[in-house]
């Protein structure tokens, strides 16, 4: 059986009344790729915050690449990174300096060289003297990507990584994407609206819905399961309550 | 794979993390000469004015003919302690503005490296702003504070550091209510400027003001520095208060700083921080 990059057991997090994420539990495969899918709301961003640390839960417990993330957390940061269209690099800053600030905080071994390499692959040559508040959405997925890629992760956590992007783009982020798994053997876990993303990019889905997971398993045991020929077919069914093609469950 | 980390074990604090940050702050004062200006701005003006009121005030007023440097002396030390705290929390709240501090808050930067890397810009602020105005004053003014000799570097210090904590005090509370608080930055440090005799001896106030008085380092400062004008010798006494006194509002600053931190974590105030 593949270890798990990711395991999660009992992950609760509270505002006061509310809860936003409801006793998860699931392990993410090393090496795979796992989306994290559900609707505004459903409890995406604050499991990918737990995941990260940014945020603490209330109670459960999170274990990353073989660290208990509530207790050794700065020991796994370094061999994880992360991207979101949602969280901006400093704007008066070039790109060149936004790179050469997270390398040194990442402790990237040869600076320069890894920049000029990730310029190359990311096609940044020309935009590195730019400042990062200038270029464009795509220009700034790229840069964002590029950073997110610097220290070559183990694992990667995205955040809706193909937001905002035109379809070629987009397209080309997904083809990255694969060939940076193919190249390390990273894990890679996104959270997404995108159902043809998922349905291409990923391995494993994860549905989540007012804080909980409400079902799991390979996009093809989905479509399966739902008798469905595509994921948003899926995706709606769950958000609609509704089992096998149009029963409503409410 | 010339780019991945070298190393799985975390040091408890990295240096180079400290460089990165400072390194994010040079580059964009480097990248602004609006910014850069404005560290020099202000410290010039108020030399500026002080300047012409002793010219004036010597003239007219027996106690400063015998100090003639007493307030512009006065004054960039105060600046050095208003500076250290902007210092301070214009660091911070750099990265607030520029939505940032989501990126920072996920990567291997600890806390304490976050805070130490704030202080070392807040020297750096401190040196480019404060250095040319004191030079300034010795052909504007024929003025130079650094005959005060080595006592300075022990006023420059101490300020400094109550700067510091005063800084972190307010960048805690920026983390902990948001971007309305940012005006602290600017105002709070004002509360204790009547309190710590920076222009009048500490006696001049009320007993009981007096007593408050003495709870604060900056006090001990200025009453030492008068000590070394009005050559009443060196006042190691309220140095050694003085240092005291940082010693204690700095590491309780600095717990302040780290148990906002915990809090932002707990409550998810790291999540669509900015602007």
């Amino acid at each position: 059986m593949t270890p798990a990059a990711i395991e999660v057991e009992h992950l609760t997090k509270r505002y006061n009344d509310v809860v936003a994420v409801n006793d998860i539990g699931f392990c993410v495969r090393k090496g795979g790729t796992t989306a994290l899918l559900g609707g505004n709301g459903a409890g995406k961003t604050t499991t990918l915050s737990m995941l990260l640390g940014i945020l603490l839960p209330s109670s459960g417990r999170i274990t990353m690449l073989g660290e208990n993330m509530l207790t050794h957390r700065h020991r796994v940061l370094p061999r994880v990174n992360f991207s979101s269209p949602y969280v901006d690099l400093p704007h008066r800053l070039t790109v060149r300096e936004n790179l050469t600030v997270y390398a040194h905080l990442y402790g990237v071994a040869g600076v320069r060289g890894r920049i000029a390499t990730l310029a190359r692959q990311f096609d940044l040559e020309d935009l590195l003297s730019r400042p990062a508040g200038k270029l464009s959405a795509g220009q700034k997925t790229r840069v964002a990507l590029a950073k997110a890629l610097l220290n070559e992760p183990e694992l990667l956590l995205l955040d809706e990584p193909t937001a905002s992007l035109d379809p070629d783009t987009a397209d080309w982020v997904r083809g990255m994407f694969r060939d940076y798994q193919r190249q390390t053997g990273a894990t890679l876990l996104l959270a997404s609206h995108n159902m043809s993303e998922v349905e291409r990019l990923c391995d494993d889905v994860l549905v989540m819905k007012n804080g909980g997971i409400v079902d799991a398993g390979s996009p093809q045991t989905l479509l399966a399961r739902y008798g469905r020929d595509t994921l948003e077919e899926v995706f709606l069914d769950i958000a609609r309550d509704r089992r096998d093609g149009g029963t409503v469950r409410r | 794979m010339t780019g991945r980390t070298p190393s799985r074990n975390a040091p408890l604090f990295s240096w180079r993390r400290v460089y990165a940050i400072v390194l994010r702050h040079v580059y964009l004062m480097r990248g602004s000469w609006t910014r850069l200006a404005e560290t020099i701005y202000w410290p010039l003006i108020n030399v500026v004015v002080w300047g012409f009121i002793t010219q004036f005030m010597a003239g007219h007023s027996d106690w400063v003919s015998r100090a003639a440097g007493v307030f512009l002396g006065a004054i960039m030390l105060w600046d050095v302690m208003f500076r250290s705290n902007l210092g301070v929390a214009l660091s911070f709240l750099e990265e607030m503005w520029s939505r940032n501090l989501g990126h920072l808050s996920v990567s291997p930067l600890r806390p304490l490296e976050l805070v130490t890397a704030m202080l070392l810009m807040s020297l750096i602020r401190l040196l480019v702003g404060m250095l040319p105005v004191a030079l300034l004053t010795i052909p504007l003014y024929h003025y130079s504070i650094f005959t005060l000799g080595l006592p300075l570097l022990a006023f420059f210090i101490n300020l400094m550091v109550s700067g510091w904590a005063v800084g972190l005090a307010v960048s805690a509370m920026v983390l902990r209510y948001g971007l309305g608080a940012e005006s602290l930055a600017w105002v709070l440090i004002f509360a204790v400027a009547p309190l710590c005799g920076i222009y009048y001896p500490v006696s001049v106030l009320p007993d009981w003001l007096q007593t408050i008085a003495w709870w604060l380092p900056a006090s001990h400062v200025f009453e030492g520095m008068r000590s070394v004008m009005f050559d009443q010798g060196f006042p190691l006494a309220e140095l050694v208060a003085a240092a005291v006194l940082n010693l204690l509002y700095l590491t309780g600053a600095v717990l302040l700083f780290l148990r906002i931190y915990h809090v932002a974590r707990v409550k998810g105030l790291f999540l669509g921080m900015g602007e």
